[in-house]
Formats: structure tokens, C-alpha cells, sequence
């Protein structure tokens, strides 16, 4: 059973991962768009990256409004 | 636009329209010029890296729409409508075998079109979506029937309702796809399918399709009034609005 500390952390290896980002300098509490520099479509490839990496499912409406690593790694962690 | 190739009896339809194959009247033109005689088999495809196909050109629906009285704009989006239905009948009805070969975003008009062919063939990175409600619309190029065939109704409505989007293992398990292969295979496997269903002497394909696979050609006429009665209100010109002038990462939608 993961934490929400390490669902926040696989979170940040993924997206760093998938979007050739410097692990090092993404935080919990960067913006997501502006850090990764992505548009909307390629935040579906985030999302679905994210569910089949956790192994649930984000509908998208439950990630309207979320800007932020931390609060998207909480939307994550109580599905998991 | 669209380059079409046929080979080995086997018809390929490649949309390649920037940013994401979005269906305004110039696709629609393409798409309508597409022969699909002489093929056993046809593939649907894009070749664009994004996607598939992001549905109806909301830009050009807004903007053709947005100097005209309520009545001209009705007739037009009646005539458009009336040749999107009848390119996406021919190819639902096409005696030949069709898959769709799809990856990235499959969204409202795209997931019509996918919809329209016999076989969905999805990679890993497909999302599908009716997002239409989020407009204060319904899909209108026919999707409603054809994902009633195909899915149970209870993920009809929460794909429909709710205007999220599902995954291709999801989208499997439902039924709305048969294969699911790595992420920039959906051609390859696409075209494996054609090319099987392609041996079978085409007479019997042609008797199966027709056993098979219904055609709700009642409620396809129905939804399309459907649409068109919600289009005319405010709120649908008011979010369309919205949807075109958002400039920022994630669109407008509710």
C-alpha cells in the first residue's frame, strides 16, 4: 500500500519521465502546466499514464481545477 | 486532409488534418470524395502524432455560425449534418469489413467515426470521450445508436452525462474496442485484421455484416433533430464561445 508521500513522488518520476523534465527541479507544489509546459492534450497523456501506472481510474472532471503535483497526487491517493 | 491507398484489396484512409483531424466542411468534402469500391477491407487511420481525431471544428461551427440568423444557422448545421450522416452511413453500411485504427484523443465526432467502422483498434495512449454535453449539446453525427449497439447503456450514460473520457483497456472491457496493442501499433494490427478479413470471399462477408450488425437508422434521424433543437439555445452559442476564445492550456468546459 503506497503512502501519499510516495504516490506524490511516482508522480513526479512519471511526469518527469514522460515529459523529459529534470526530476530534480519539479516540487509538490509546482504548477503542472507551467512546469511542464503541456497543453491539454498532452495532459490526457498524463492521465493516462497515471492510470495505468497506479492502476485507477481519473475521470477528468476530478482533476478540473487541479494545477498542482500535490493536490493531483491526492486525487490519485484516494483512489488507489 | 485525407490520402487514401489501396493495397492488396485493402483500403487505407489516412486523416492527416492539423491540429486533430477536427470534421469542418473541408474534411467532410474530403471524406465524401473517398471511394470505397474495390477494397475488401478498409482501414481508417490517422497520422497525425496527437490523436485520432478531436471530433466536429468547433471553430469553424462558431464562427460560420456566429453572423447568422437563428434560421440560416439551423439550415446550415441541417445540411452539414445531413452529409456527415451520410458519408458515416455508407461507411457503417460498406458491404466491406472496416476497422479503425485510433491512438491518442478520440473525442465526440472522432469517437463517431470510429464508432461508424466494424472493428475499433486502439493503442495504449487512446482516450475516448463524448464530450458534447459539456456544451450543452449531444453527439450529433450519429453516436448515441451506435454506441447503444455496441456498449451497455450504463456506460453510455457515463460517458455521455459526465463527458469524461476512458481509457483503451477500459474502452475493452466494455466492448467498444476488440484489441488493444502498444502505444504507435494500432495501424500495424489494424492492417493485420483487414488482411485476414480480407481473404473470405466477399459475398459471405458482405451476408454476415449485414446478420450482424444492426443499422439504427431510426434513432439516428432522431438524435440529429435531437441535436439540433439544443443547438439553437443560447447556451450551447454562449459555451461554444467560450470553448473558442479560451486560449489557455485546458480549454473552456464545464
Amino acid at each position: 500500500m503506497r503512502t501519499q508521500e510516495q504516490t506524490e513522488s511516482e508522480l513526479l518520476d512519471l511526469a518527469a519521465a514522460h515529459f523529459k523534465a529534470d526530476r530534480k527541479t519539479l516540487r509538490p507544489e509546482d504548477d503542472i502546466f507551467e512546469k511542464l509546459g503541456i497543453d491539454s492534450l498532452q495532459a490526457l497523456e498524463l492521465l493516462t499514464r497515471l492510470e495505468r501506472h497506479f492502476g485507477v481510474e481519473l475521470p477528468d472532471y476530478e482533476l478540473q481545477g487541479v494545477s498542482d503535483f500535490r493536490t493531483l497526487a491526492e486525487r490519485i491517493f484516494v483512489r488507489l | 486532409m485525407i490520402r487514401t491507398k489501396l493495397e492488396g484489396g485493402v483500403l487505407e484512409i489516412e486523416l492527416c488534418r492539423e491540429p486533430l483531424n477536427e470534421i469542418g466542411t473541408e474534411m467532410l468534402g474530403a471524406l465524401e470524395k473517398v471511394d470505397l469500391g474495390g477494397a475488401r477491407a478498409v482501414v481508417l487511420h490517422s497520422s497525425l502524432r496527437q490523436g485520432f481525431c478531436a471530433g466536429a471544428d468547433l471553430r469553424e461551427l462558431y464562427h460560420a455560425g456566429k453572423g447568422m440568423k437563428p434560421a440560416e444557422r439551423r439550415k446550415g448545421v441541417r445540411e452539414f449534418l445531413g452529409r456527415i450522416h451520410a458519408f458515416l452511413n455508407r461507411l457503417d453500411e460498406a458491404p466491406v469489413p472496416t476497422v479503425a485504427a485510433v491512438h491518442g484523443a478520440v473525442f465526440g465526432g472522432g469517437l463517431e467515426l470510429a464508432l461508424a467502422c466494424d472493428l475499433i483498434v486502439a493503442d495504449r495512449s487512446t482516450r475516448f470521450a463524448f464530450p458534447e454535453l459539456r456544451l450543452g449539446l449531444v453527439p450529433g453525427f450519429g453516436g448515441i445508436p451506435r454506441l447503444k449497439r455496441d456498449v451497455p447503456n450504463s456506460l453510455v450514460r457515463d460517458l455521455l452525462f459526465t463527458g469524461r473520457s476512458i481509457n483503451a483497456e477500459k474502452a475493452l472491457q466494455a466492448g467498444l474496442v476488440s484489441q488493444v496493442v502498444a502505444e504507435g501499433q494500432a495501424l500495424r494490427a489494424a492492417r493485420a485484421t483487414a488482411a485476414q478479413m480480407a481473404k473470405f470471399d466477399p459475398a459471405t462477408a458482405a451476408a454476415a455484416k449485414r446478420f450482424v450488425k444492426p443499422f439504427p437508422r431510426a434513432e439516428l434521424e432522431k438524435e440529429m433533430e435531437l441535436f439540433l433543437e439544443l443547438f439553437e439555445r443560447p447556451v450551447v452559442q454562449d459555451a461554444l464561445r467560450k470553448f473558442v476564445e479560451d486560449k489557455g492550456p485546458m480549454p473552456y468546459l464545464p
